[in-house]
């Protein structure tokens, strides 16, 4: 065997053009210099941060810490706070991302600086990353975090699997940010439309990347989604009915149900691409009767319905956020569970209103716009049900509720754009412009980044013991909603001006007005995300002065409330005994919160486990092996896979025991430190003396 | 009413296996949500094959490729292979001891294999006809199908040996009761989907 057929085999077709800087190496002209010195820098970027994290660990000498606290545990609430992670650093990168696509096109006339290949990865990454690396793991890590709490289990039913989708949503994620490094990434879209994804056209690596990225992800959720709905079913505590559970829950289990049924389409969507371009399948070419139109049903049967998995978890912070802050109940409960069950159903309804366009008969387009139009009035009773609990409320303006009062009156503009898209004559004419990027970013940005960052700011001192800075809290929401309306309401305009979206450049000068502001939306955007981290530096710094040790600084309604901040590893001391809506402002009522059960008991938690990090690692090395036709590393990962699962089942000793004695002390110190703390009334729950006890509301206030 | 009442929809191990049959309760739910979600992703292939029938693409079609003795043999075996992991369900069931729950479920095994086996000929001779995956999109929905279906009856003889082994290891444990409860439910499931394309797929093809 030559040196050359031994290479050939070990790095496949890896080789110097994967490199960010290569081309600008082999052809200098002005345009390469550009685009290679963006991504070389990006690259940089990815690899200094990985760099300086790995010396920190090894400085600080943490990497005991982080494997046997971290990585390795099955606890809900450090997984959940693993996937927040994962979704705030992505989030970081696709936020610079959108600010260059925004760069680009408020300098577009007549050409910009990124080249149009460069601009395709842009909006493929942004997109592929919002979705499936930011958005999922944040709503996956709050629900993780909360939703077991607010119906008083110990953990979800099963806590190893958690701890594997979380690494198969981490292995995707840093696939994705190696293509930084080897390039490219792929130019599809994040929604990856055969031909254009076929090998025929798109014989490099950025499909393949883009293919196992979100095949990594698809699986994860799948199985999140199952372990979600299994722990709503069976896990409830004593007396937790179905119509008790928090509103959170109720949506967290239909963004459940949904995972559980809408992600196999897009596994079986990219299995499919996936055998198109590696074993000359013909599913979705043009030639040999393949049918590229079975794609874009299967990728819109999952892409509906991914709308609602993303939006619901928001629907349910929302509605916390709502009655907490307003010091009230819930307004109309059950239509709000009525109206979540009804969304969840006819999400799967509509998908075909994704491609009007796109071939099919008249009555068939109709049918599919009534049904889209329909999904507006369960959507509506939720907006009207929000509004009636703020009513007559002793409404508190934290940052929540600036996220949630933003969200209600921009949803329902990003809605009613919706409804004229649901007009499919309406839809031909605006279709693949930049009013459509407008109509989603609106739904999405509001509907569910603001809820994912409302419950960040509200459930934080929960999960660390304090609470967020203030100042910077409020700059990051007022940039979030200002920057906003300045980076999307401009599109509307552009779309309707004919502008395509995906468009590297144009050569309308009536255009320039309105990229130009989205542009500045876009650096007010950054300025919040700039917030957010300023934010959370202050917030570190001024952790001991903002202690809650109590947990309820925010004078909760449900369970989550009644733990200490932060949460034991076992949740609760004893399993709660619910006999209510709103169980905990309940108990806090009748002067029945924070009791000494009669009696501690020795409690079973699940034992750490490595086969998460195990499986990140193979899940990991298994598709960029299939990225770069490294075929023997997808073996050996392959099998080494097999056999981690393998040797996991023969393991018995899954649960530890923490002793009754442990938990009466720290309960009872807890308890102590509960009757030193002083309570304070809700006025001044934003300064220093808020220690998470909070004063019983003024006689009179609206329950 | 019997004196324990069913607490997940198939064959409840029982009061005499109290352990088991409470671990099986989120266990065995928990797997029926997972064949909910497999069961999609065979249903959108079947939808896939279906729409695929006529893309040909000048190549051999179902009544060239197919044959329905093999097909007839396969169904046998693993409706047979159903019935036997039926029986290995009773002997775990009313503890017939391990001598007779291994020896059903190597009969089960056996069949399995013979399944795969019969499968993996029938590809070859189709393949020898000119019947791969690149020749059609009707080829390629054929191959998306069937043989995923022969991956999880693959998947779920591994399964099968690995709780012989562990049953070697650690006895007839919770481990291992949990674990054949659900298997049956795989190979039952997996049974079921194959007599959807053995309709849907070579009848349909050949009639």
């Amino acid at each position: 065997m030559t040196l050359n057929h031994f290479l050939d085999l070990a790095l496949g077709r890896l080789d110097w053009h994967a490199l960010p800087f290569w081309e600008m190496v082999e052809q200098p002209t002005l345009s390469h210099i550009v685009n290679g010195s963006i991504v070389t820098a990006a690259a940089s970027l990815v690899v200094l941060g990985a760099l300086a994290t790995v010396v920190l660990i090894t400085r600080y000498g943490k990497w005991k810490a982080l494997w046997s606290d971290w990585l390795t545990s099955v606890d809900h609430k450090r997984i959940g706070i693993m996937f927040i992670v994962v979704a705030l650093v992505m989030l970081a990168r696709a936020i610079i991302e959108a600010a260059f696509m925004r760069a680009q096109q408020a300098v577009g006339l007549d050409g910009g600086f990124l080249s149009a290949e460069h601009f395709g990865e842009f909006f493929t990454t942004h997109g592929t990353i919002m979705i499936f690396f930011m958005a999922m793991p944040f709503l996956t890590g709050v629900i993780n975090y909360v939703m077991p709490l607010q119906i008083g289990a110990r953990d979800l039913s099963f806590p190893v699997m958690n701890s594997i989708s979380l690494g198969l949503t981490a292995a995707g994620a840093a696939l994705i940010m190696v293509s930084l490094v080897l390039t490219p990434f792929s130019t599809g879209g994040w929604s990856g439309y055969p031909p254009f994804t076929e090998a025929s056209f798109n014989p490099g690596a950025g499909v393949d990347y883009w293919i196992w990225a979100v095949t990594l992800s698809s699986l994860g959720s799948t199985m999140t989604g199952i372990n979600f709905a299994v722990t709503i079913y069976k896990e409830r505590a004593p007396g937790m009915h179905l119509f008790r559970m928090p509103l959170f829950c109720w949506t967290a289990l239909c963004t459940s149900i949904l995972m559980i049924f809408a992600m196999p389409p897009l596994t079986v969507a990219t299995a499919m691409l996936a055998l198109d371009r590696y074993l000359d399948f013909h599913f979705f070419t043009q030639d040999l009767g393949g049918d590229m139109m079975n794609y874009v049903n299967l990728f819109w049967l999952f892409g509906h319905p991914e709308v609602y998995i993303l939006i619901l978890p928001a629907f349910g912070v929302f509605s916390e956020v709502f009655s907490t802050f307003s010091g009230k109940r819930l307004y109309g409960y059950k239509g709000l569970v009525i109206a979540t069950m009804c969304i969840a159903v006819l999400s799967f309804t509509v998908w075909l209103h994704h491609f009007f366009t796109m071939g099919q008969s008249p009555s068939i387009n109709a049918a599919f716009g009534i049904a889209t139009m329909l999904i507006g009035v369960p959507t509506g009773v939720k907006i009207y049900d929000w509004m009636l609990t703020m009513f007559r409320g002793r409404v508190r303006l934290t940052i929540p509720m600036v996220y949630a009062l933003g969200f209600l009156i921009l949803f329902v503009i990003g809605g009613m754009t919706g409804i004229l898209l649901a007009n499919p004559s309406i839809d031909y004419q605006v279709h693949n412009t930049l009013f459509l990027v407008a109509h989603f970013h609106n739904m999405l940005v509001p509907g569910l980044l603001f809820g994912m960052l409302a419950g960040y700011q509200m459930w934080f001192p929960k999960a660390f013991g304090f609470r967020l800075e203030q100042r910077w809290g409020y700059r990051a929401a007022y940039a979030w909603i200002a920057g906003f309306m300045l980076a999307f309401f401009p599109l509307y305009a552009l779309g309707l001006l004919g502008m395509p979206r995906r468009a590297v450049g144009f050569i309308e000068p009536a255009y320039l007005p309105w990229t130009i502001v989205a542009g500045i939306g876009a650096l007010v955007v950054l300025f919040a995300l700039f917030s957010l981290v300023m934010q959370f530096w202050l917030s570190l710094r001024q952790r001991h002065a903002n202690r809650v040790p109590v947990g309820d600084p925010w004078d909760g309604r449900s369970l989550e409330w009644a733990t200490p901040a932060p949460v034991p590893e076992y949740n609760f001391p004893v399993i709660p005994e619910v006999s209510s809506r709103d169980a905990f402002m309940r108990e806090k009522d009748l002067g029945q919160a924070y009791q000494r059960p009669a009696e501690y008991r020795d409690i079973t938690m699940p034992a750490n486990s490595a086969l998460g990090p195990i499986l990140t690692v193979t899940g990991f090395l298994m598709a960029f092996g299939l990225v770069w036709y490294l075929w023997w590393l997808v073996i050996l990962a392959g099998v080494a896979s097999l056999g981690a699962l393998i040797a996991r089942s023969f393991v018995r000793r899954t649960t530890k025991v923490i002793r009754a004695e442990e938990v009466r002390e720290t309960h009872e110190a807890w308890l102590r430190q509960v009757a030193e703390t002083p309570a304070v009334t809700r006025d001044r729950e934003q300064e220093t003396s808020n220690r998470g006890r909070p004063a019983a509301p003024v006689s009179g206030a609206v329950q | 009413m019997t004196a324990t009442p069913s607490r997940h929809p198939g064959l409840n191990l029982g009061r005499a296996h109290q352990e088991a049959h409470d671990a099986c309760e989120v266990l065995v739910f928990g797997f029926w949500v997972f064949m909910m979600s497999d069961l999609i992703v065979f249903g959108l292939l079947f939808a896939n094959y279906v729409t695929q029938l006529d893309a040909l693409a000048g190549g051999p079609g179902p009544g060239e490729l197919f044959t329905m003795k093999s097909a007839f043999i396969e169904t046998l075996l693993l409706l047979t292979s159903s019935f036997t992991y039926g029986l290995a369900s009773y002997c775990l069931k009313y503890r017939h001891g391990r001598g007779w729950l291994t020896a059903w479920l190597g009969v089960t095994l056996l069949l399995g294999l013979a399944f795969i086996g019969f499968e993996l000929h029938d590809f070859h001779k189709m393949a020898g006809e000119g019947g791969v995956p690149s020749r059609s999109g009707f080829l390629s929905a054929f191959f998306a199908l069937v043989p995923l279906h022969g991956l999880h009856v693959a998947s779920a003889c591994l399964w099968m040996v690995v709780l012989m082994v562990q049953m070697c290891v650690h006895g007839l444990d919770t481990g291992v009761k949990t674990g054949l409860v659900r298997l049956g439910l795989l190979w039952h499931f997996l049974d079921i989907v194959w007599v959807g394309i053995f309709s849907l797929v070579y009848l349909g093809g050949l009639a």
